[in-house]
């Protein structure tokens, strides 16, 4: 903080140091190999200097053994890389079930935040200490990157489909957050400030706005607005319970298959209705891709998401026409209340 | 009655050079060394126009919120600075112009297989330099060299589609010079010259031509793409028009990761000459070196995903392409080691050219390392798209690529022109670019590292300190590049005559005249051993 001479950003998540481990370990690697070659090139430029212009040294074709020694040994140490990197990567792509969610809108030039107990903010992001928070991004207009470095993470931010990051905070205090992918003018401008608070003043930050509507609550009303509960559960699938369970789908050749319903099926299913059809249902739902803003379809996923269904473990393959299973004026249900397994802060 | 008078003959020898004056017949020349003179003259053009873009940038970023320019002027200069060195200047830069030269006369061969493509390529390239840097400098393009869609497809409002139709030209120029070398080196080798007595330059040449043919018309098929979506609003890239935006991003750096090698592969080549020649020395492991320009050729085509981590690729892709890379790596490793040991026991003059080689070795070897750190997907997806980027690939490029260049400007100068230049002041430049080069990029790798991201024109005040830093030796740099541009147009005047061989070095390229005659060899030469430092009496070259 007070040399300006830093060399690393601050460890303000769990994964910071592994990342900054893992940087060390290949900084040694590639100092060794440095000091070898520059040490061996400066020592045979003054040992072997010309000493007369005439002067013709001995010849040495080459060496198979050393040819083979400095294959291998570079390739072993390039596979350690290869499979430290790939585990804090393949980490740092696994959010646990109990991560926090927190949606992210792009746009030229600024980031909107969406917190599900309601509260908005733009370019800054609250979260919890020692928190696992799930960030899921997408981008209302060209490509963004979400980076935040004292985190060591960052992810494109696309337009038309969701990303996904996660951290543990692990630090008091404001970080930087970039936009790392150019996207424009004020590229340079869609910065903002992470806030990393304890969980108490997160709670409090949250009842702060008295105005804040939680997003499955805007989205129930999103819902009934266009009537979409005029069809599902009627004369089209039900939504209780859809959310996280497998799906049946079946093509115009009468092909099946099966997907999870995530945050980007529903997403694909409500601005594209014909793309993935659901067995036992024809087609009849109207595209709201030019209807919906890229905040309703998130207040919308989020209300789908709050209709826990009854039986969750069984395959969801869409009840047969009849009797509705879903009410049509269900109230979200906010499974996870905001700080129900929150990690306590010894 | 007035009589005439005698005038006696004044013998010259002919050259290449002084064959013919007007300036037709250098605008119609089918002499590959002359094309390699217009190429010369060009890319030092189009230098030197990126180059001043580059001060520009360096200069906003003294200071966190610099009012030099405004952001989208900014936004301008990079792109200019990307478009211009990558296309005009490092893609063609050794191969079209050194290449250009030595191909025939390193093979012993009177021409390229080609000549008039040979002199059409220069025309394309001529042309779509133009029609870009008409679209750069007059209103601007502020996507990045890159052309990331959708921006540069939907949301730009600047001259896109100029600036791709100078690019997608261009590519037409890279493809005829690829097509040319190949042919040329399959069928024109003089009596002698078996596939493993080719100079390694050669070998480099050959890797670089097949990347050359293979790649450009892909990176042609995506801006054709681009444009098609820019103009007719076909849905290809952007999402609400019902494209995917990673499909660019797949289809350009299919083209793109592999031009990289189109950049470092010939200055590789430029290296494998400068370092036996000045070391008195066969290669150390000449068909090692060699081949491993092909495994690099070949492997630099399974890569280019690693340009894309975090770009919402899936995490088996990430897997597998960062494999991959971490395999390219390996043949270049292979090179640096096989050029240490060729010093080992030699007779080392460290000349103006054996400094860019040793720099040139130093400086890709520290590029080469910090790729390293880049393929390693936990440390990507942290430096992804920071000035670690920037600073590993102008180690690369600049360090790498240009220091090779320079390099093999100043090693073949005299065969070129005819003339020497002068060594201390060529030393002293090679020092200076080499201190300025190393204070200009290697802080930046501690940004990067920080977390600045690339592409920004204002800062986080805590930043400072390195961009400070970057700046002096940007200044130091630029000095280092305006006192060869002087000398060496100065030898043309005042330079001593070089004679054939003035740095004694082995090579058919040396056994005819400086500068050569417009046919290359009075008789056609026959090939023996490459690198026959073993058979030289120096006393008499």
């Amino acid at each position: 903080m007070d040399s300006p001479f830093k060399l690393f950003p601050p460890q303000a998540a769990e994964q910071s140091a592994q990342v900054d481990h893992l940087t060390l370990f290949l900084i040694a690697v590639s100092v060794s190999f440095m000091l070898v070659i520059f040490a061996a090139i400066i020592y045979f430029a003054v040992k072997y200097r010309r000493r007369s212009d005439n002067e013709r040294p001995p010849q040495i074709s080459g060496s198979i053994a050393l040819e083979i020694t400095w294959t291998i040994i570079p390739l072993l140490l390039t596979m350690v890389m290869f499979a430290w990197g790939a585990k804090v990567f393949v980490a740092a792509h696994h959010p646990p079930d109990d991560a926090m969610e927190i949606f992210v809108i792009g746009k030229q030039w600024m980031w909107k935040v969406q917190h599900l107990e309601g509260r908005r903010e733009i370019n800054m992001l609250h979260v919890p200490l020692g928190r696992p928070v799930k960030v899921i991004l997408t981008s209302q207009d060209v490509i963004h990157d979400f980076a935040i470095p004292a985190f060591r993470i960052k992810q494109d931010v696309l337009p038309g489909m969701y990303t996904t990051e996660w951290f543990v905070p692990s630090q008091l205090g404001e970080f930087h957050l970039f936009c790392d992918q150019y996207c424009g003018a004020k590229h340079a401008e869609m910065i903002g400030t992470v806030v990393v608070c304890t969980p108490a003043e997160y709670e409090r930050w949250l009842a702060g706005d008295l105005s804040a509507v939680p997003p499955a609550i805007a989205g129930k009303k999103v819902f009934t607005l266009y009537g979409c509960n005029t069809c599902h559960g009627q004369y089209a699938p039900t939504l209780a319970g859809l959310y996280g369970r497998p799906v049946d789908l079946i093509d115009e050749h009468g092909n099946h298959r099966t997907v999870i319903a995530d945050e980007s099926y529903l997403r694909e299913s409500i601005l594209y209705p014909n793309l993935k059809l659901v067995t036992g249902y024809p087609n009849r739902m109207p595209s709201y891709k030019s209807t919906l803003s890229e905040e309703q379809l998130l207040d919308v996923i989020e209300y789908i998401k709050s209709l826990s269904g009854a039986a969750q473990t069984a395959p969801y393959l869409g009840p047969p026409l009849g009797p509705a299973t879903q009410p049509s004026n269900a109230e979200p249900k906010i499974e996870n209340p905001p700080f129900a397994n929150y990690r306590t802060n010894q | 009655m007035a009589s005439i008078p005698y005038i006696p003959e004044y013998q010259v020898r002919e050259t290449y050079l002084n064959a013919r004056y007007s300036i037709a017949s250098w605008l119609l020349t089918k002499d590959h060394k002359r094309i390699a003179v217009l190429y010369i003259l060009s890319i030092t053009l189009f230098f030197i126009i990126g180059g001043s873009a580059a001060v520009i940038m360096r200069l906003q970023l003294l200071t966190p919120h610099s009012s030099l320019v405004e952001a989208e002027t900014y936004n301008k200069l990079f792109t200019l600075h990307g478009i211009v060195m990558v296309f005009f200047f490092l893609v063609p830069s050794i191969p079209a112009t050194l290449g250009n030269f030595l191909v025939p006369l390193m093979i012993g061969a009177r021409d390229l297989a080609f000549p008039k493509l040979n002199l059409a390529s220069w025309y394309l390239f001529i042309l779509g330099g133009s029609l870009a840097l008409t679209a750069l400098i007059l209103g601007g393009v502020d996507t990045g060299w890159t052309f990331y869609t959708p921006y540069s497809s939907t949301f730009s409002n600047t001259n896109v589609i100029f600036a791709i139709c100078g690019v997608f030209i261009a590519g037409f120029s890279s493809i005829f010079t690829g097509l040319n070398f190949i042919v040329t080196i399959h069928k024109m080798r003089c009596p002698g010259m078996t596939w493993f007595r080719l100079p390694l330059f050669i070998w480099s040449m050959y890797a670089t031509s097949i990347i050359f043919v293979l790649a450009t018309p892909v990176l042609a098929i995506t801006l054709a793409l681009v444009a098609l979506e820019r103009i007719l609003g076909v849905g290809i890239f952007d999402p609400n028009l019902g494209g995917d935006p990673i499909l660019f991003q797949h289809l350009f750096w299919f083209y793109s990761h592999p031009a990289v090698y189109i950049m470092i592969l010939p200055g590789m080549g430029v290296i494998s000459e400068l370092i036996p020649a000045y070391s008195r020395k066969r290669p150390f492991g000449y068909a090692f070196i060699a081949m491993a320009s092909l495994a690099i050729a070949i492997l630099g085509f399974l890569v280019w995903a690693h340009h894309m981590f975090v770009a919402g690729i899936s995490i088996y892709g990430g897997l597998v392409f960062s494999i991959l890379s971490f395999l390219v790596a390996i043949p270049s490793g292979v090179k640096v080691f096989n050029w240490t040991a060729t010093l080992y026991k030699g007779s080392i003059a460290l000349d103006t050219p054996m400094l860019y080689a040793l720099g040139f070795i130093g400086l890709f070897t520290i590029g080469g390392l910090t790729g390293l750190f880049l393929a390693t997907l936990g440390i990507d997806m942290h430096v992804h798209d920071t000035y670690f980027v920037i600073a590993h690939f102008h180690y690369i490029m600049v360090g790498g690529a240009v220091m090779a260049y320079m390099g093999g400007l100043h090693f073949w100068w005299p065969k070129i022109t005819g003339k020497l230049y002068p060594e201390r002041w060529g030393r002293l430049a090679a020092v200076i670019l080499f201190i300025g080069f190393n204070l200009t990029f290697f802080p930046q790798f501690i940004l990067g590292y920080l977390g600045m991201p690339r592409r920004y024109y204002a800062y986080a005040p805590e930043f400072q300190v390195y961009n400070v830093m970057s700046t002096a030796g940007a200044t130091i740099l630029a000095l280092g590049y305006v006192l060869p541009l002087i000398y060496l147009l100065g030898s043309l005047r005042w330079g001593k005559d070089a004679g054939s061989n003035p740095f004694k070095a082995a090579g058919l390229e040396w056994q005819t005249t400086s500068p050569p005659p417009p046919d290359n060899f009075d008789q056609t030469p026959i090939a023996g051993e490459p690198y026959n430092y073993h058979e030289m009496d120096f006393a008499n070259v």
